[in-house]
């Protein structure tokens, strides 16, 4: 990287620690802690919209779309997000090429499922095996952003549930007395006060997330836990050109600095947000504004 | 629009050009040296990097390396994620029974313990012993009796030794030697274990056309005696 760093044995000091940090390999880690931001912008929107979704259907009064919303809700929840990731991934990756197959290759007349094997034609592998290696890295990234979106959407579409039967149901009933439809009542009376009880809990699953991106390496997709136990852990001469003894404990007070500054000024932004949904709402919090101003 | 038309084009030509030559993605762990670790630079290296490389020449095909969780690493796999396992997986019958194996490209390798210095003396039968999580080491250690502590991680289980977690490591003596070489704290003991039938490149089990160009590449690599030199560069074991 830098002109001094050619010789890492006869430098030290300062000189060696910005050559050390400086390798491709720890440029592998700053890359990865952008991975591990972009996963979580698109999964947060994504798992929200899943949890709309779920709740919606929960509470919907027909009954097998209410099944259907309650069974995703119980059955996600109850699972091991660790079982859940090792099994589901590889599962719905299966799925999609199983589909693909019977699209692609209608004349293949090998079996699929050959002992342990998962086996189907070349064209319909995803992504193709030919494809550049960033395709199948944003391949498995995708399917990451998708695990993680059903996970945590149902866990939030409990808690959307929950805040949607929070709302004093003298509000429906007014609505519904103005003669608003089902459906008026439900977006312009109730979408817009149940955030503010949802919010506790979104705020929840939000940090929780945070913390969750290390599963992300069970996925294929390198993340920063990964890295820093990679990069921490001793390092012999021989195979390489900056050899140290165990550094984890350094790296992974890095990490922790992260987490808590990411969850610091998540808790401000979440803060703000609460307080601009409370404004005007028939809550305590609510009140107190109106009170204050 | 006429741009985008020829982009098109160019990129479908490509596609079937590379459709072509067959590409291998070849899976690895990234953190066993000499067998694979990641370098400097972030890319994978070590003896089965560049023994994958001249055996994917020999066998006429591309080759990608990817590297995944050993814990995982058989069930991806399986599932068609990639297409072969070069991570200095030992050939056993557990392993056989899930998947396919071409011929070794090293010989058995000895297993050796290693202890902090100055407790060279424990009576390995009662010690608490760390080996990788799904090695045969850890295998071996669970059979002996000895008290098992396992770790997703290499280095993690020497990590163990040197915080007094664990008596001893169990690995394989190639990952062994470096770390005590290089350092006064550990030391290895002068007693051996000889368990696995040496390392092969794990393959799907369906996958037979590979694994036939792949052990007729390593065959030819025994013959020539250039796999021989690859083992004594990477200090691998005996040679064949």
């Amino acid at each position: 990287m830098f002109s001094w760093c050619t010789d890492p044995n006869a430098i030290d000091g300062l000189a060696w620690l910005s050559c050390y940090l400086t390798t491709g390999k720890h440029l592998s880690i700053y890359v990865s802690v952008g991975t591990v931001l972009l996963l979580l912008a698109i999964t947060a929107p994504v798992a929200l919209a899943f949890g709309f979704g779920g709740a919606m259907a929960a509470r919907s009064h027909f009954p097998p779309l209410s099944w259907l919303g309650k069974a995703y809700i119980a059955i996600v929840r109850g699972v091991p997000d660790i079982a859940f990731f090792l099994f589901f991934v590889i599962a719905l990756d299966q799925f999609f090429e199983w589909m693909r197959h019977q699209v692609k290759c209608p004349d293949w007349d090998q079996p699929i499922r050959q002992g342990n094997d998962f086996v189907v034609c070349p064209e319909a592998k995803l992504p193709l095996s030919t494809a550049a290696q960033w395709v199948h890295e944003t391949y498995g990234f995708s399917l990451a952003v998708l695990t993680f979106s059903i996970v945590f959407g149902a866990f939030a579409a409990n808690v959307l549930f929950g805040a949607m039967r929070a709302v004093p149901h003298a509000q429906l009933e007014t609505a519904e007395a103005y003669g608003m439809t089902r459906r008026q009542t439900f977006w312009r009376i109730l979408v817009p006060q149940m955030w503010v009880y949802a919010l506790p809990g979104l705020s929840n699953l939000w940090m929780v997330l945070i913390k969750a991106t290390p599963l992300l390496f069970l996925l294929g997709v390198e993340d920063i836990v990964y890295w820093a136990r990679e990069l921490g852990g001793s390092k012999t001469a021989k195979f390489t050109d900056y050899p140290h003894p165990d550094w984890r404990v350094w790296y992974f007070l890095a990490l922790l600095v992260f987490y808590l500054a990411f969850t610091r000024v998540s808790e401000i932004v979440l803060d703000r947000i609460m307080r601009r949904l409370t404004h005007g709402q028939a809550t305590m919090g609510g009140e107190a504004q109106r009170k204050a101003s | 629009m006429k741009s985008i038309l020829l982009g098109t084009a160019a990129l479908a030509m490509t596609a079937s050009m590379a459709l072509a030559q067959d590409v291998v993605r070849m899976g690895t762990e990234g953190a066993y040296p000499p067998y694979n670790f990641i370098n400097d630079k972030g890319e994978v290296d070590g003896f089965e990097r560049e023994l994958g490389d001249e055996l994917c020449k020999r066998a006429e095909v591309t080759c990608e390396w990817v590297t995944n969780d050993w814990d995982s690493i058989i069930p991806n796999l399986v599932s068609g994620n990639y297409d072969t396992i070069m991570a200095g997986m030992s050939i056993t019958p557990d392993r056989e029974a899930v998947i396919g194996f071409t011929q070794n490209y090293t010989q058995p390798d000895p297993s050796a313990y290693l202890a902090l210095a100055g407790n060279e003396d424990i009576d390995l039968s009662a010690a608490v012993i760390a080996a990788q999580t799904g090695t045969i080491q850890a295998a071996f250690v669970a059979e002996m009796g000895a008290t098992l502590v396992e770790y997703a991680t290499p280095d993690e289980t020497v990590a163990a030794v040197r915080n007094g977690e664990a008596d001893a490591v169990l690995a394989d003596k190639s990952y062994l030697v470096p770390v005590a070489d290089e350092s006064d704290d550990v030391v290895l003991l002068d007693k051996d274990e000889l368990i696995g039938g040496g390392v092969g490149m794990g393959l799907r089990q369906s996958d037979t056309e590979l694994k036939e160009k792949f052990d007729a590449a390593i065959q030819s690599m025994k013959d020539d005696g250039s796999l021989n030199a690859l083992l004594a560069k990477w200090e691998i074991g005996a040679a064949f």
